[in-house]
C-alpha cells in the first residue's frame, strides 16, 4: 500500500516555483504535476482553457498502462514518455517513482531543451517530496479529519 | 489512497466501481453525471470500445461539499468488467479508498458475480488491501428485470460480511445515489480514524 499523500502550503509553494521555472526555462506552454493515482498536485502556464482534472486522470492512466506493459516485457517502468502532435507535444516523466511531471510544448521549444530542463527540475522536486514524506511520517502529524463527527458527515449529504 | 491537500484545503478520495461485464457500472456513473449540479462535477471520461464496453476506465470527478473547511472531492472510476481485461482492472485499483461492487441481479449472472468478487479480492490483495477491511458497499442492480434473483438469495451469496447494500435500477437512478453516499460515508469515517 502507498503512504498517505499529503500536501502542505510550504511544499506547495516550493513545488510551484520549480514548475514555474521549468516552464520558463524550457519555453513550455504548460507544466503540471500529478500523483500516480491521477490527482493533480500543481499546474502552471496556460491552463485556463484546459481541463486539468481530466488531464491528470488520463496521464496517470497512461503511466499505469505503460508501466503494466513494461512489467510484461521485464522492464521496470518507462520513466519517460513522449507524444508528438501536429502542434503540441507532451513530455511525461515519472519522478522518484511516485509523481508524474508533464510538460506541454510547441515549436518554440524542442525535445532536447525540455529533456535537459526536466532533468534538473526532477532532482529538485525529488528533494521536496522526500522532505514531504518525512514530515508526514512524523507521529502526531494528525489528520484534519480526526475530529470530524458523524454529524459533519451527515451534513455533507443533507440536501 | 486519499490525498489531503492543506494548501488548497481539499481532500481527494478514489472510489472504484467493480463488477462483472454489463452489470451496470458505467450506467451508475452516467446517471450520477447527468443528475449532478454543473458546479459539483467535472467532465466524465469514458475509454470505451466501439460497442460501448469499458476498455480501460470511466472517470468522473465530483465535489460533495465541505467538511471543517476542507472541500471533499471524490474521483469515481469504473473498471472494465469483461474477464480478459484483468490487467487493466488491477491498474485501476491502485490507490483505491473504497469499492462499490455492482452485482447483476439476473439469475444467469450468478456465477459471474461470484467470480468477479473473487477477482476483486485477489486483485486487492496484490496491492496489499484486504476486501474485508476496506470501505466496501454492494449494489444489486437490474432489479427491474423479470429474471432477477430474489434479494435475500443475492445478499446471502454476495454479502456475508454484512456491508451496506442496496437494490438498484441504474438507468432510472434507483439506488444510485444511496450507493454513492454509503461508500463516501464509509471512506470519510475511515479517514476520521486516521489510519
Ligand atoms: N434493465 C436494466 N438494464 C440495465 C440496468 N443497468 C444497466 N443496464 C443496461 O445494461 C447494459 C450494460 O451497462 P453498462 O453500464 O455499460 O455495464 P458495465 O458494467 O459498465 O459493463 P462493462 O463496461 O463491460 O464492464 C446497458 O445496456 C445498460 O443500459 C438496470 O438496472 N436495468
Ligand atoms: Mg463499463
Amino acid at each position: 500500500m502507498q503512504p498517505q499523500m499529503v500536501m502542505y502550503d510550504e511544499e506547495f509553494q516550493q513545488i510551484s516555483a520549480v514548475c514555474e521555472r521549468l516552464a520558463r526555462e524550457a519555453n513550455a506552454k504548460i507544466v503540471f504535476l500529478v500523483d500516480k493515482n491521477g490527482q493533480l498536485i500543481a499546474s502552471v502556464g496556460a491552463t485556463q482553457d484546459l481541463d486539468t482534472t481530466s488531464l491528470a486522470s488520463l496521464t496517470a492512466g497512461n503511466i499505469a498502462a505503460t508501466g503494466g506493459l513494461a512489467k510484461l516485457i521485464g522492464e521496470k517502468e518507462f520513466s519517460i514518455l513522449f507524444h508528438e502532435g501536429e502542434r503540441d507535444n507532451l513530455h511525461i516523466s515519472v519522478i522518484g517513482g511516485r509523481v508524474i511531471l508533464v510538460v506541454i510544448f510547441d515549436t518554440r521549444s524542442s525535445l532536447g531543451l525540455v529533456r535537459l530542463r526536466v532533468k534538473k527540475a526532477s532532482d529538485e522536486l525529488n528533494k521536496i517530496f522526500d522532505g514531504l514524506l518525512k514530515k508526514v511520517q512524523v507521529p502526531g502529524a494528525g489528520s484534519p479529519f480526526a475530529e470530524i463527527t458523524d454529524d459533519d458527515i451527515d451534513n455533507l449529504f443533507s440536501e | 489512497m486519499s490525498f489531503i491537500n492543506y494548501s488548497s484545503r481539499e481532500i481527494n478520495c478514489k472510489i472504484v466501481y467493480y463488477g462483472p461485464g454489463l452489470c451496470g457500472k458505467t450506467t451508475n456513473l452516467q446517471y450520477i453525471y447527468a443528475n449532478t449540479n454543473q458546479n459539483a462535477k467535472g467532465k466524465m471520461i469514458s475509454l470505451a470500445t466501439e460497442t460501448e464496453r469499458t476498455l480501460f476506465f470511466d472517470f468522473l470527478p465530483l465535489s460533495l461539499g465541505e467538511i471543517r473547511g476542507f472541500k471533499t472531492r471524490f474521483h469515481l472510476y469504473t473498471v472494465p468488467g469483461q474477464v480478459f481485461y484483468d490487467a487493466s482492472r488491477k491498474l485501476i485499483l491502485k490507490g483505491v479508498d473504497g469499492v462499490v461492487f455492482v452485482a447483476d441481479s439476473q439469475v444467469e449472472r450468478t456465477e459471474a458475480n461470484v467470480e468477479s468478487v473473487e477477482n476483486l479480492r485477489t486483485n486487492l490483495a496484490e496491492q496489499g488491501y484486504d476486501l474485508d477491511k476496506i470501505p466496501y458497499v454492494i449494489q444489486y442492480n437490474k432489479r427491474d428485470l423479470p429474471n432477477a434473483a430474489p434479494f435475500d438469495e443475492l445478499r446471502g451469496l454476495l454479502n456475508p460480511r454484512g456491508v451496506p447494500d442496496f437494490e438498484a435500477i441504474a438507468p432510472k437512478g434507483d439506488g444510485v445515489y444511496d450507493t454513492l453516499k454509503a461508500i463516501a460515508r464509509l471512506i470519510l469515517t475511515e479517514l476520521k480514524k486516521g489510519t
